[in-house]
Formats: structure tokens, C-alpha cells, sequence
């Protein structure tokens, strides 16, 4: 009996102290000011942050760019895997109240957080990229995966000797799919008798197919000793592996995602067999918002960076394409004036 | 006896202080080694993490690690070492959510049904590795790991379109479909974030823990097979069955991990549900010495840093930093215990050893008068 009284006490007196501390502590966001004179533009990264050779760096670019150009104060804070909703919608808040302006949440993980956060700030832009919130404040920085990699499409099967083409994604999320699916209606528009196989090297919440060279080298190997000539790996750092395994092949061409990866300095030596690279520009789209709040204008609403705009693109290191380019245009002014509708899931 | 008592509680409070207080001095000196003034940083994070709001994350996010680490605590007392945890409550939260978001019943029948069935799932897939391991002799460690991996591939395999998952407008997220307004759990309306009402669930589970381990014939039966399982056995208790049970009852408790985020925060299953709890749970369980009290402070304090880190990720120091904290302190606990351990078992021995002495001189006193 005294054991069970000690230990209701204890816990009695934990929760209450925990609760009044509740009640009459400060807010940790209630003494932060703003300073109204500079530029302060905030990011939240998705997991893996500035660094990552791919989606964040991309935006880290367009951060670098409005710094540089409107003498802007940054920060930038990174989401950690294992995190909840909680955690993110902290990070918004944490910098809406340190009085950034505009808040650029990177990645479709922050739609929720949005949703939460923007309306509790009218007074500032936030910008999300690759997802749509609803909140009046909010510029939904969106991009036409799915054009860029129908152009990839087309040009690998203009490429490939004998329509044997691959797709190697690295998880098989929603925007991935994006990719695999422009992408084959993109080879089979161009040659119907082509044949696409399309391969996840990972599943659901398992991230590691974005980040295991290993696993894209051996997706690759088993597509080309399949017979494919083609491959196209839209898998994040997993990529390398792929394009490495591809360039061991005589006469098969691959093809890189959201940078150009010709220029990557640890894929240069490939870039003779690296035909082009679907590239996503969020730095575009970062620097845009970071723009229009600069001016007084904020964006709002989708804003969606389609192939018409340059929002997504394929890139010409080393004149691959040169013999196809005028096919390519083509197919690109169709996608633009809406000739050709290209899907968005599989 | 009761001085004993006492002298028993200061080493079992002094071994996680000792640890604690290792571990932030080594991140000092982390800290001083990329060049920031590391009690500065201390600083930062105790005036943050001690924020009203700060307040509420953490008791919030302590609700999650409290249970994770009761679920590992439960296999720990029993000497089975519990990796599953982690896959077991996110395979558990998943069927939850996607059983909640195809009912919409009254919230008092709706709610229990979608924790009973997180926690049916959880001990489930923990008895898997249960049974194996009595009637295969498969090491719990290593089914439980491929049973992680397993759940992952389900739900990666059911979180589909067409399937269980529906896609955003965006086109981008995947998830279960949204529980109805009615099965969300009720909250505390603390200022300036609500506190989740899961907290609740999370006491009254810490509560039954401690009942079932130190007030029942079963738990003297778990700890009995935790400390020996052949003198368990040879005292007639059934040590498969108790294999299993634990097993089932762990599993059950980290059917409970996702719950807090699921019916008070996320309302549905998506592709960026929390993962790796199961694993902080371990440590927790390990900085509690799998004790309710313990564990409590245990998660709190893991709370408490990642609250802290966050901020101190703002200040500009390097968001690593956290990992080291949490990482150092688990290596502190683990070593201070052993060397708590070690220095009261000698106590003990150099004490039996003076009172035995006592008693021998006693006696040959007794015998000299006598002769």
C-alpha cells in the first residue's frame, strides 16, 4: 500500500507541476520581434537538406540567388526523418515568428503543416513546393514532372536501337510515379512497339532507394542484360549507381533526374554516355516567391512551373540531342498548346 | 532494512544523473570542438525548452516515447529484446487509421475500436516472432529485424492508389483516408497548443505496467524468466507460454505508439507518419531502467532535447548536435549503471562481509566465555 501511494503521488505531482507550468509560462514566440528594414527570407528543407546534390539543393540554389540579390538574411532550418507533423509545423512557426518573409517549406511532407501555420500568419508569403494548400497566403510552387520526363521519353526512344527502355524509381511514391508515367507515354507516343520496364528500388516508407548507389547499379545491370539501352533513373543519389552500370555497356545511353548530371563533378567521367537530365527547377521557383514578396507582390495560388514556362526542362551538356532536337521541339510546343495531354499516374 | 532502502534509491537516482551530467559535459566539449560556446547553447535550450509552448511539445511527444519505450520495457524484463517494436507499431497505426477512416461511427464506440485494433495488429505481428522463437528457436532479435522489413513492405504494398492509400489534388501525397471529425481523441485546452488527450492513455498504460509486473503472479513470473529462465522453469512456471505473452503484450503496447499522432495530430496514415520510434523507445526503455517512473523521465527528457536541438538548429548551431546529445546519453546511462552496479554490489559484499566477520567474533566470544 505505501508503494502504490508513493507512486500516485509522484505522478500526481508530476502532471500537476507539468500543467501550471503549462498555464503560466511564457510563450516561446511571444518576445521575438521583426526587423522591417531587410529581406529575411526562411526555408524548411525536406529530410536531407541543403547538400543533398538534388531537390533541396535545387531550392537552396534559388535561396542563394534572392540572398544575393536583395541583400536578404536567411535561414534555413532541415526536417529530420522520424519527425511528426508537430515538428514541422514548429519549424513554420518558428520562423514565421522570427519574422521571415516569404516561408518556402520544401517538400509535399509540409502540406499539413501549411495548413495549420499559413492562416495564424496572413501577413506572411509561404511558399510550398510540390504540394497544393489552400490558405490565401500560400504560393503552391508546383512542377510538370511528368512533361519534362515525356521529352526524356521521346528522345529515349529516338535513341534506342531496338525500343528496349528502362525506368528506375527510387520509391514508389506519387511524384515519382509522375516521372515513370510521363516518361513511358513520352517512348511509347514515339514508338509503340517500344517496351518500358519501369523498377522501384524501394517501398512506402523505406527512403533508401533514394540514396543507395548499390541498389540503382543493380536495378540498371538487370535492365541491361535484359536488353535495355536506355535507362532513365529518377531516383535521387541512387542515380549514380545507375548511370555508372550503364556507362559499362557500349552504346546504351542513360538518363539523369533534377540536376544535370553531366555537370556533377563525380559523374562527369560518364558524361559521354549521360544523353540529357530532366531537371526540375525549384531554385525558380524559390527565387520567384522571394521576389515577388521583395516587391511588394506577393504570389499566391498554384503556380504551377510547366514545360511552357521552364519549369521543368531537358538539359544539352554535350550535344546528345542535337540530331533529335528538332523531334523534341516539336513534341514540346504539342505538350504547350495542349495537342498532347500527358498523364500523371501510371 | 530501511537504511538499505534508501542507500538502494540514491544509487538507482545517482547512476542517470552521473550519466546525464557525462553526457552534457562531452557535448561541451563537442560543441567547443566546432568552435560555439557550448554552455551558451545550454543555455538557449533550457530558456526555450522551458516555453509554455515548448511545454506542451513536450509532454506531447513524450506521450509517443513513453509508450514505445513501456513496449520495449515489457520484453526487456523478460530478457527478450524487442526490435520490432518499430515496424510493429507502424504496421498497427496503418490498419488503424485505414479501418478508422472506412467507419463512421459514434466517436465512443469508433475510438477504442480503432486502438483495439492498433493494438490487435501490434501483438500480432510481435507474435509472430514469439512462436518462432518457442517452437523454432529463432532468436527474437533477428525475426523481429525481418519483421520491420516486412511492414514495410505491406504498407508500402497496401498504401497505394486503388488500394487502401488515395492520392492528394497535388498529386504528390499518399495517404489512408482522413478519420471522421468524431474519432479524433479529445485534447486539453492548454494555451497556446492543446495538449493531446492521449496523455491519459499513456498514464493509465504506465499504470497497468507497473500493476502487472510488481502486483501480479504474472509479472513475478516475467521477471522470474528475465533473471533465469531455468530456475523459472524448474519452479513449474511455463516459460514458452510467458515467451509468447510477452511477446503479445509488448507487441499490444506498441499498437499504441501511433495512436497519439494518429487520433490527435495527423488524422490519417501517410507516407510521412513518423518512423524509427520503436528504436528511441529502446533507448528509453534503457534510460528508465525499464521502470514506469523512469521511463517517464526518460521520455520527457528525449522530448525535451528535440525540442531543444530545434531551436538551437535556428540559433545556427549545427542540427547534428541533438544526435549527440541523445546518442552520448544512452552510452553514459548504459556504462553508469554498470559501474553503479558494480560499486553496490562490492558495498554489499564488503557489508555482508563486516557483519559476518561481527557475527564470527561474536561467536568466538560466545565460545571463549563458555570454555
Amino acid at each position: 500500500m505505501r508503494r502504490v501511494s508513493k507512486f500516485a503521488v509522484a505522478c500526481t505531482v508530476t502532471a500537476a507541476l507539468a500543467f501550471t507550468a503549462t498555464a503560466c509560462g511564457d510563450s516561446s514566440t511571444e518576445d521575438t520581434g521583426s526587423d522591417k528594414d531587410q529581406m529575411k527570407i526562411g526555408m524548411a528543407y525536406d529530410v536531407g537538406g541543403r547538400g543533398d546534390n538534388s531537390f533541396n539543393d535545387s531550392a537552396a540554389r534559388g535561396l542563394d540567388k534572392a540572398k544575393a540579390e536583395f541583400d536578404a538574411e536567411t535561414k534555413e532550418l532541415t526536417a529530420k526523418s522520424g519527425e511528426t507533423p508537430a515538428d514541422r509545423e514548429t519549424r513554420l512557426q518558428s520562423l514565421a515568428e522570427g519574422g521571415f518573409n516569404p516561408v518556402v517549406a520544401v517538400g509535399f511532407a509540409y502540406k499539413d503543416a501549411i495548413d495549420k501555420i499559413a492562416p495564424k500568419y496572413p501577413d506572411v508569403s509561404f511558399g510550398l513546393v510540390d504540394s497544393v494548400a489552400e490558405a490565401k497566403n500560400v504560393a503552391n510552387i508546383v512542377f510538370t514532372e511528368e512533361q519534362g520526363s515525356y521529352l526524356a521519353g521521346v528522345a529515349a526512344a529516338l535513341k534506342s536501337k531496338d525500343g528496349q527502355i528502362g525506368f528506375i524509381g527510387g520509391v514508389d511514391l506519387p511524384l515519382i510515379k509522375k516521372f515513370a508515367a510521363g516518361f513511358q507515354q513520352g517512348v511509347l507516343e514515339t514508338n509503340p512497339k517500344a517496351k518500358v520496364q519501369i523498377q522501384y528500388l524501394s517501398t512506402g516508407s523505406d527512403l533508401s532507394g533514394f540514396g543507395s548507389p548499390d541498389k540503382g547499379k543493380a536495378a540498371a545491370k538487370g535492365m541491361l542484360d535484359k536488353g535495355a539501352d536506355v535507362v532513365f533513373a529518377a531516383a535521387g543519389g541512387s542515380g549514380a549507381g545507375s548511370i555508372e552500370a550503364v556507362a559499362g555497356k557500349p552504346g546504351a545511353w542513360s538518363i539523369g533526374v533534377d540536376s544535370d548530371q553531366a555537370k556533377d563533378p563525380a559523374l562527369s567521367k560518364y558524361a559521354a554516355t549521360i544523353l540529357t537530365s530532366v531537371v526540375k527547377n525549384v531554385d525558380a521557383g524559390v527565387y520567384d516567391l522571394s521576389k515577388s514578396v521583395h516587391d511588394g507582390k506577393p504570389l499566391t495560388g498554384t503556380q504551377a512551373y510547366s514545360l511552357a514556362k521552364d519549369g521543368v526542362s531537358l538539359t544539352t551538356t554535350g550535344d546528345h540531342l542535337k540530331d533529335i532536337q528538332a523531334k523534341l521541339d516539336e513534341a514540346k510546343k504539342k505538350i504547350v498548346d495542349g495537342t498532347i495531354k500527358v498523364k500523371t499516374t501510371l | 532494512m530501511k537504511k538499505f532502502d534508501k542507500e538502494r534509491l540514491l544509487l538507482g537516482i545517482a547512476a542517470p544523473l552521473l550519466a546525464i551530467v557525462v553526457a552534457f559535459l562531452v557535448t561541451a566539449l563537442v560543441l567547443a570542438a566546432t568552435g560555439k560556446a557550448p554552455f551558451n547553447a545550454f543555455g538557449i535550450m533550457f530558456d526555450y525548452g522551458l516555453k509554455a509552448d515548448s511545454q506542451v511539445y513536450i509532454l506531447n511527444k513524450g506521450t509517443t516515447y513513453y509508450l514505445a519505450g513501456l513496449a520495449v520495457a515489457v520484453g526487456f524484463r523478460m530478457n527478450l529484446f524487442n526490435i520490432g517494436v518499430d515496424g510493429q507499431y507502424r504496421l498497427a497505426a496503418f490498419f488503424a487509421a485505414a479501418l478508422g477512416g472506412a467507419l463512421t461511427l459514434p466517436g465512443a464506440l469508433q475510438i477504442p475500436l480503432i486502438i483495439l485494433t492498433a493494438m490487435i495488429v501490434g501483438a500480432m505481428w510481435a507474435g509472430i516472432a514469439g512462436v518462432l522463437k518457442v517452437t523454432r528457436g529463432v532468436s527474437e532479435v533477428v525475426s523481429t529485424i525481418m519483421l520491420n522489413a516486412i511492414a514495410t513492405a505491406i504498407i508500402g504494398y497496401l498504401l497505394q492508389q486503388g488500394r487502401l492509400g488515395h492520392l492528394d489534388e497535388a498529386g504528390t501525397k499518399i495517404s489512408t483516408t482522413p478519420l471522421p471529425e468524431s474519432s479524433r481523441f479529445f485534447e486539453f485546452p492548454t494555451t497556446p497548443t492543446p495538449v493531446w488527450g492521449f496523455i491519459v492513455v499513456a498514464v493509465v498504460a504506465g499504470v497497468a505496467y507497473w500493476f502487472a509486473l510488481a502486483r501480479t503472479r504474472f509479472g513475478f513470473d516475467l521477471r522470474t524468466v528475465g533473471q533465469s529462465g531455468s530456475a523459472a522453469e524448474a519452479s513449474g512456471v511455463d516459460v514458452k507460454k510467458m515467451v509468447v505473452t510477452s511477446m503479445l503484450i509488448s507487441g499490444a503496447m506498441a499498437g499504441l505508439i501511433g495512436m497519439p499522432t494518429l487520433l490527435n495530430d495527423s488524422f490519417e496514415y501517410s507516407g510521412d507518419f513518423p518512423v524509427g520510434i520503436g528504436f528511441t523507445g529502446i533507448a528509453i526503455a534503457l534510460l528508465g531502467r525499464n521502470h514506469p517512473v523512469g521511463i517517464a523521465l526518460g521520455a520527457l527528457l528525449w522530448a525535451f532535447l528535440e525540442r531543444g536541438t530545434g531551436k538551437l538548429e535556428f540559433e545556427g548551431y549545427d542540427k547534428e548536435i541533438v544526435g549527440v546529445i541523445q546518442g552520448v546519453i544512452v552510452l553514459c546511462v548504459v556504462i553508469a549503471y554498470e559501474v553503479v552496479r558494480r560499486y553496490g554490489l562490492k558495498r554489499q559484499q564488503s557489508k555482508v562481509g563486516a557483519e559476518l566477520a561481527a557475527q564470527a567474533a561474536r561467536n568466538s566470544d560466545q565460545q571463549e566465555v563458555s570454555a
